[in-house]
């Protein structure tokens, strides 16, 4: 079982990666951004356990469940904030959010 | 025959995982770019499998298809519609220009270095054992070299925790007084 080198997983992780950073470029909505930000985290998770994979040893993928644990602080602590600027009713477009006052 | 199945398992995987990727990115509605984003994750799952990963294929179905993804899916379900328009919609601006510059920046530098310096480095990887990547093995890592990671994880999980409680408790303070009068 050999299958595609770790070359095809590296360039596969880039392009996931610039897909993400597209995403957090272009759209307005805070949801959306988040989304996007969970597809680059994602993209830098295969790059890790590619790479572990590459050296045989299991720290990469040690690593990559730390990088998991961290995506969702970061979710937990995004939607609270999305679910505050909702309940009063502020608009939820990235480009009208200037002040971080309520 | 079985390194030509598994090119076909990773090319179907890496397929759908560009695939919903540029989902999450191009619906207008929000709901549908989360859904998108679960498929994308299974199919990094896949991909983790094949890397002989298997604790990590698992824990990123459980926690981020199931947990994480029901928590947006809610969220996106208690605001209600916010759909906008289409990133592609209106013509090319200067944003979209720029970003897909940018975006194509990272990717041309990448794609570059590994094709100028990689050489065969990226083409020989280690033989590994059966165990390698399974929980057994990782537990042990986790308790053993990097116990420190693990205990700051546990924090960093509590942290979130209590900010999530203080937000949502800001919220509710910031809620127009009728409707809670009314609810009380």
């Amino acid at each position: 079982m050999r299958g595609p080198d770790i070359q095809w997983y590296v360039i596969l992780s880039a392009i996931l990666f610039s897909v993400g950073a597209l995403g957090v470029m272009l759209r307005r909505s805070p949801l959306i951004i988040l989304l996007s930000v969970e597809i680059m985290l994602n993209a830098a998770n295969l790059l890790l356990i590619a790479f572990s994979r590459l050296h045989g040893r299991e720290d990469g993928q040690i690593f990559a469940i730390s990088v998991m644990a961290v995506a969702a602080s970061e979710v937990v602590v995004g939607l609270g904030m999305i679910v505050a600027m909702g309940r009063r009713h502020v608009d939820l477009d990235v480009d009208k959010l200037r002040t971080l006052r309520g | 025959m079985a390194n030509f199945l598994v090119w076909v398992v990773w090319l179907g995987a890496a397929f759908a995982c560009l695939v919903s990727a540029l989902a999450v990115v191009s619906f207008r509605n929000p709901f549908y770019s989360a859904l998108a984003l679960i498929g994308n994750l299974a199919s990094l799952a896949v991909l983790f499998l094949l890397l002989s990963g298997e604790f990590v294929a698992a824990g990123q179905v459980l926690v981020y298809g199931g947990a994480v993804m029901v928590m947006f899916l809610f969220v996106i379900a208690y605001l209600g519609d916010k759909s906008e328009e289409s990133p592609w919609s209106g013509g090319p601006s200067w944003q979209i220009v720029g970003a897909v510059l940018a975006g194509g920046a990272i990717l041309a530098e990448v794609i570059v270095v590994v094709g100028l310096k990689a050489g065969d480095f990226l083409s020989s990887p280690k033989p590994v054992t059966r165990d390698f990547g399974s929980p057994a093995a990782l537990g042990r890592l986790f308790l053993t070299d990097h116990l420190l990671a693990f205990e700051v994880t546990s924090i960093v999980l509590l942290v979130a925790a209590v900010g999530g409680v203080v937000l949502g408790a800001h919220a509710r303070q910031g809620e127009d007084p009728t409707e809670v009068h009314a609810r009380t």
